[in-house]
């Protein structure tokens, strides 16, 4: 593996399916998921890693999709918002925010529900300021956060 | 925008990665992280020709406490740093910083060795790595060597660090018993680079006295800043408002910082002096009173 490519082959398991694909060494995470495999609800807002529209699990960590090559995927799971419901059921996240008037325009919202994800399983407990702490690396330039605090304090109390 | 082409490799072992480093030399970037390489490539403003990435090599993360000092992997994440019972019984201080690096995507994924060799004098680990005198072992092919983190950092991303060596650990003494420590930064929102930032540890013998006291500022000065001289400010100090007025007084003047959007050069320097402060009446147990 310590030889030099720009093209190299990757496998790779993403919401439960198989992926195998060659891809340019330099692409980004973010747009393999949105131009090669079509998940196009990973958004590119600032590509340096401050907006978190981006924000993916990896092996069951949140992390910044602008921040990986695709290549550095290899042999891992993924997980997008495109996962997370259950056929035609909502996840809980998602029915909380649409319980709670949480997104407007939409373009940040998958970007919140894959931080809030990650969260909630690490702080079952949490109070609103933290809530208001885990949600800071997330920008949305819609609603002024209130409905998306309220969403993710009632996803935490099991309640949306 | 997207980062520019470059070739990559993916070494196994350290072995691999150090006689790719070797190869390469300053064509090279090691690759932790990412979460400050990888933004600047998307930015152009850093543009390998080589990028060998150093997550597969499992022999960099790790976290050992052995003969009085805790070693940690240059791989280690910060999430680990954050959560790890190891971590926190043998320097709460590592812990306490480390919940203010970012935010919880950028834990998951930043590394320790990563945010070192980066640089950046105002990031958390620089900062608490010169205050508590932490030692960084730097490996090539022809050898090992030690520096102290006082010697590390030359100026704002810029170390000691030949382009063919690698960071693998860094190592930080116990902290003693009887020991109080005190994290404070000023940042406008949580997870924001500090604007300043001020670490201590102060150790107290029988009688609650200093007996050794130590403390740093970043975000001030080209390099996370150590302050020798608060040391002897508090020898023996029971942390009276004269002595700690007079830690916060030096250390502003030790203090060289820039100015930028977020805050003039004299509103930095105010500021260390205020944080210093704040810092030193925690760490000796006093009720936080107005500066």
């Amino acid at each position: 593996m310590s030889e030099l490519r720009e093209r190299r082959p990757i496998r790779l398991v993403v919401n439960g399916q198989p992926v195998e694909r060659e891809v340019a060494v330099r692409q980004l995470l973010a747009d393999f998921l949105r131009d090669d495999l079509g998940l196009t609800a990973t958004r590119l807002g600032c590509e340096h890693g401050v907006c978190g529209a981006c924000t993916v699990m990896l092996d069951g960590q949140s992390v910044r999709s602008c921040l990986l090559f695709a290549v550095q995927a290899d042999g891992t799971e993924l997980r997008t918002v495109e996962g997370l419901a259950d056929g035609e059921r909502m996840h809980p996240l998602q029915q909380a925010f649409w319980d709670h008037h949480a997104l407007q325009c939409g373009f940040c919202t998958s970007g919140f529900l894959m931080t809030a994800l990650d969260f909630l399983e690490k702080s079952p407990n949490a109070s609103e300021a933290e809530i208001r702490q885990a949600l800071s690396g997330n920008l949305c330039r819609c609603t002024g956060y209130a409905n998306i605090v309220d969403a993710v304090a009632a996803a935490l109390k099991g309640n949306p | 925008m997207k980062p520019p082409a470059f070739l990559y490799a993916c070494p196994r072992s350290l072995e691999e990665a150090l006689d790719l480093a070797a190869a390469h030399g300053d064509e090279a970037k090691l690759l932790a992280g990412g979460q400050s390489l990888v933004a600047m490539m998307n930015l152009r403003l850093a543009e390998p020709k080589v990028l060998i990435d150093l997550n597969r090599v499992a022999e960099l993360g790790f976290v050992r406490r052995e003969n009085g000092s805790l070693q940690v992997g240059a791989m280690t994440r910060h999430r680990p740093m954050e959560v790890s019972p190891t971590v926190r019984e043998a320097e709460p201080l590592l812990s306490r910083v480390a919940r203010e690096i970012g935010h919880l995507a950028i834990r998951n994924r930043g590394t320790i060795g990563g945010s070192l060799a980066h640089a950046d004098p105002a990031a958390e680990w620089p900062l608490v790595a010169v205050t508590l005198d932490a030692r960084l072992t730097l490996r090539s092919t022809v050898g090992v060597r030690s520096l102290r983190a006082r010697e590390f950092f030359q100026g704002p991303l810029t170390t000691r660090a030949a382009p063919t060596e690698i960071l693998t650990a860094v190592t930080f003494p116990v902290a003693p018993t009887a020991s109080r420590f005190a994290f404070h930064e000023l940042c406008r929102r949580p997870g924001d680079f500090a604007i300043v930032a001020v670490a201590c540890r102060v150790t107290l013998d029988a009688a609650g006295a200093a007996r050794a006291a130590t403390l740093g500022v970043g975000g001030a000065h080209g390099t996370p800043l150590h302050v020798p001289e608060v040391e002897r400010i508090l020898a023996g100090s029971r942390g009276e408002e004269a002595a700690i007025r007079e830690a916060g007084d030096a250390a502003a003047r030790a203090a060289e910082p820039g100015g930028d959007v977020h805050g003039s050069a004299d509103y930095r320097r105010r500021m260390v002096a205020v944080l210093t402060r704040r810092a030193l009446r925690h760490a000796f147990g006093h009720p936080q009173v107005p500066s």
